[in-house]
């Protein structure tokens, strides 16, 4: 049996105001203060089209390689639900603001191209509570942007979802259209998915799973969703066209509604907005700002600092991390060495703190002074170590911290000697093991120097002076 | 001089600049005439007679500190649909009783902006759907002339107010004819603006794509002036169309001479009772002694506009009133989930008009019917705006009457909807093209009903129509004619 998998992505756009009043676009707050006439539904309140969410949702149609329609509109969408204001949500139906394009995910063995069908722009619903004795509405959230991404159904399994997922994410932080925080909700998708026997049999009858608000959730959802039509089919019975929520405490999934009481949402076109007619100059000025996307940014950043295609990988995959190593690696010049730092220590330090790049103390400026430091040999690595801490931690210069710490490396080679005289004479034994033949002594003593060099020995020149002593 | 509630607006304005009389003076007689006739009429819903003096003290003490404003000081009424900060705005409906407006609409805040004082709300079909307000959920209004008739609608409590002296202006919404017709019924000037020309902002919607709010005067120069304030464009309603307001007070006295007057065939082929005939086409014989000359145009698709309407109509106020649910503001009936409150509520709080309308909206919406009548009236929509078109090619503005009769009896057409709706035959051609239309008062059928005149100009083109309008009012007597009620001493002092 084959699945395939169809995505309807939910993006809260990242505007300073709401999608149709002038209400912020702020995640959280007291309840109903982020709030007015027009986010209410209230009687009488018409409304406005913000142009810069047409502005980020047509950039992202861009990005994903859309055909962007110039001239296109907005429905009412009829439902009744208590998170709806108006009881219809202001949505386009059949002429979106992008359609066509493409994302390019990345497999363990190979590369996929994932089709997308049409991106369009809409309002986010307000956010019920439910209490004890009755439930609450927040209308903050009310208004919100969203843009929707449609996927055509070629994702075959849970991972290829993930991967797409994942992607799309980056790109979308990549072009600032969206914060792309989960825990907010600012990315939320639902999931088609259907099984057939072969790639050549039609597609089977699909079934919605609504709402996923993380991708590892979407993940679970599909690896247990997929079994469970496989299941049903081996099993001889047909899979009914229905909508399923997934309780991904619990791990299943269960019915929410079937094909019979699925809505007529009688979308018309909204006799409140004119038509959003676009400009191809305004596309192409648009256009024009574009960021390099990541898998661009990622070839790139072989070429031009000649790092691994993995090292450039991991850090093209966030438009933050990517920028400040950029910076570094032209001040210094020293593209590799720069990517060495982010790849260990930085990347290991970020995740410990749970600090985000752009909030860091440490400079790429002072990124750049350290390598600068350690390739004048003026601070071995160990030492280096000790001041990216330091400056991860206090920030300052590195310089400085060098100065004050004393971790200038000795690399005198009257100084080194003493030290390696003294070592000798106190291991007799591992001089015994290097000479009959046990080449890890040669490092415990190495060790030795630098632990009474207190760290600050040349640990190339101490090694150089052991071997000329104990050499052959 | 006549008594205050007698004054048209401008002559109000005169007698405010001239100091012959305050705003407080002003406003106070309007809360006497009120008091003493509305029990009759039943035009007003709601008034806060100390909000209403304050604002009137107000105006008057701006008056003193020598600041302007083209309204400062005239008191003005607001039909129940029209959004007013701290009034309630209940549209005639029990399901928005309790809901108290936190906003000002544009048209509002613009007239409150050249000093005018807003009290009072004023009686209307429920939602702005009905042509004879008996659908107020509240209590009918009475027509100032013959209380034993209806006042048109839906925005009779407008219409009737300024007939009875109750107010010199008020303002009125038109979704189909809802200004014009009661105009016309009650004898009082009614405009509809054209699409885009006054901002529906605070406008609690009927059915967007052909709303318009417009003014009820005793003479065109007062609805002129109004039209004028209201007009242009604004940022809040996408459909408004940007730019200043037209000028109208300075374009409407040039004369009509040269003007060719359209006369739709299509109108005159029955269809309208007799003493309204007559007095219509004694009036095109008034504009021609003008120096206009009357030609016959056609347009073609007049048949299918009422069908055309109601399906249109209804499905963006199926769309529109969907909003009214219990949850957030106005009446809420408890029930076991959130669709049960909603059934409950809107059961409850929505009247059999309403609801009939609802569910016609719904159906014409609804999956496998969008194509056969949604999309086919948006296109005969467009064939009908094409005829509009092609008419104003050939003449400067339209005439036609505005009713096919005078008022007609309480209970008359209730029974039969279909009978009610075509009541609005002449004037729903002018929302569906998007086009400008007033009724002007042109005689009594009967020498007692008052039947009026709708003059259609362009989109866009309200300097035409007034230019008609006012040398038509300017030649005739209708102006300052009342209703018998005006002079029933009975009540004042034996």
């Amino acid at each position: 049996m084959i699945a395939s998998i169809g995505l309807e992505v939910h993006v809260q756009l990242r505007t300073n105001t709401k999608m149709f009043c002038g209400c912020p676009n702020r995640y959280g707050g007291e309840p109903n203060t982020h709030v007015c006439p027009v986010c209410l539904g209230y009687p009488g309140a018409l409304p406005v089209i913000n142009a810069e969410a047409v502005r980020l949702t047509v950039m992202t149609g861009l990005l994903l390689g859309c055909r962007i329609n110039l001239k296109n509109k907005f429905d009412r969408k009829n439902y009744f639900y208590p998170d709806q204001a108006k009881n219809y949500q202001i949505s386009q139906y059949d002429q979106p603001l992008c359609e066509g394009g493409q994302l390019e995910i990345q497999l363990k063995d190979r590369a996929k191209i994932i089709r997308i069908t049409r991106i369009h722009l809409e309002e986010d619903v307000a956010k019920n509570t439910h209490f004890g004795d009755g439930s609450g509405i927040d209308f903050n959230r009310a208004g919100t942007p969203l843009m929707e991404i449609v996927t055509e159904p070629d994702m075959d399994n849970e991972d290829e979802a993930f991967a797409f997922l994942t992607a799309l994410k980056q790109i979308l932080a990549y072009a600032d259209i969206s914060d792309c925080n989960l825990e907010q909700g600012n990315i939320r998708c639902d999931i088609n998915t259907s099984v057939r026997p072969t790639r050549e049999s039609p597609l089977g009858t699909k079934v919605e799973i609504k709402n996923m608000n993380t991708f590892r959730g979407a993940h679970r959802a599909l690896a247990h969703e997929i079994q469970r039509q496989i299941r049903e089919v081996q099993r001889g019975r047909a899979i009914p066209q229905e909508t399923r929520r997934w309780d991904d405490d619990a791990g299943v999934s269960s019915s929410m509604r079937t094909k019979e009481y699925a809505h007529d949402y009688r979308y018309f076109p909204e006799p409140d907005l004119l038509p959003v007619e676009l400009t191809q100059t305004q596309v192409d000025t648009w256009a024009a700002l574009l960021p390099e996307r990541p898998p661009e940014r990622r070839e790139r950043m072989v070429r031009d600092y000649g790092i691994p295609d993995y090292d450039a990988g991991v850090l093209a995959a966030d438009r933050a991390i990517a920028d400040y190593f950029e910076k570094a690696a032209r001040l210094s010049g020293k593209g590799k060495a720069v990517s060495n730092w982010m790849m260990s220590e930085m990347m290991r330090l970020l995740t410990a703190t749970g600090q985000e790049i752009g909030a860091v103390k440490i400079t790429p400026e002072a990124l750049a002074a350290l390598v600068a430091l350690v390739e004048a040999k003026t601070i071995n690595q160990p030492a280096a170590k000790e001041v990216f801490a330091v400056l991860f931690e206090q920030g300052g210069d590195p310089q400085q911290i060098v100065q004050d710490r004393g971790l200038v490396q000795v690399s005198d080679t009257g100084a080194i000697q003493g030290l390696v005289d003294q070592v000798l004479r106190e291991n007799e034994r591992s001089v015994q093991d290097y000479r009959s033949g046990k080449e890890a002594a040669l490092q415990f003593l190495v060790g030795q120097v630098m632990r009474i060099s207190k760290g600050k020995a040349n640990p190339q020149l101490a090694r150089e002076l052991l071997l000329k002593a104990i050499g052959s | 001089m006549a008594e205050l509630t007698q004054l048209t607006l401008h002559e109000t304005l005169d007698a405010l600049a001239r100091g012959t009389c305050s705003s407080e003076d002003v406003t106070r007689a309007y809360l006497d005439r009120i008091a003493a006739v509305d029990d009759r009429i039943g035009a007003f819903l709601h008034l806060d007679r100390d909000q209403a003096l304050a604002d009137a003290r107000a105006a008057d003490a701006r008056r003193k500190a020598g600041q302007g404003g083209r309204l400062l000081g005239v008191p003005l009424a607001m039909k129940d649909v029209l959004n007013v900060k701290g009034q309630p705005c209940t549209c005639g409906s029990q399901i928005l009783k309790g809901y108290v407006a936190p906003y000002d609409a544009t048209a509002v805040a613009r007239l409150r902006a050249e000093g005018a004082v807003i009290m009072g709300r004023l009686n209307m079909d429920e939602f702005a759907m009905g042509s004879s307000n008996e659908n107020s959920s509240y209590h009918p209004v009475r027509n100032p002339y013959d209380l034993g008739r209806v006042p048109g609608g839906s925005s009779g409590g407008s219409a009737a107010a300024v007939a009875a002296d109750e107010i010199t202006a008020s303002l009125g919404s038109d979704t189909g004819g809802s200004i014009r017709q009661p105009a016309s019924f009650c004898g009082v000037v009614g405009v509809k603006p054209s699409y885009g020309r006054v901002s529906r902002y605070g406008l609690t919607a009927f059915a967007s794509s052909l709303d318009q709010i417009g003014p009820f005067t005793k003479e065109v120069a007062d609805a002129a002036l109004l039209t004028e304030v209201m007009s242009g464009g604004d940022p809040l309603d996408s459909t408004s169309v940007p730019g200043p307001a037209p000028e109208l007070l300075a374009t409407m006295k040039q004369g009509i001479r040269g003007f060719r007057i359209g006369l739709p065939k299509e109108y005159f082929q029955g269809g309208m009772d007799a003493a309204t005939e007559a007095l219509v086409r004694a009036a095109v014989k008034q504009l021609e002694a003008l120096g206009a000359e009357p030609v016959e145009i056609s347009l073609p698709h007049t048949e299918y506009a009422i069908a055309t309407y109601y399906i249109i109509a209804t499905a963006e106020a199926s769309a529109n009133l969907a909003r009214f649910d219990g949850v957030r503001y106005g009446n809420r009936i408890a029930g076991v989930d959130p669709i049960d409150m909603y059934e409950k509520t809107r059961s409850a709080g929505f009247g059999n008009e309403v609801k009939r309308r609802i569910i016609l909206g719904t159906y014409v919406l609804s999956s496998g019917y969008y194509d056969a009548y949604y999309k086919k009236a948006q296109k005969v929509r467009a064939l009908i705006r094409r005829d509009f078109d092609e008419a104003f090619k050939t003449c400067q503005a339209i005439v036609t009457p505005a009713t096919p009769s005078a008022a007609f009896g309480f209970g008359e057409k209730t029974g039969d909807p279909l009978q009610m709706y075509l009541s609005d035959i002449f004037t729903v051609t002018t929302n569906l093209a998007g086009i400008c239309g007033m009724s002007v008062p042109c005689g009594f059928a009967g020498g007692t009903l008052p039947v009026g005149l709708q003059i259609l100009g362009p989109a866009f083109r309200e300097d035409n129509m007034f230019r008609v309008a006012h040398a038509y009012e300017q030649a005739t007597a209708w102006r300052g004619k009342r209703p018998p009620l005006a002079v029933d001493a009975g009540r004042t002092g034996a």
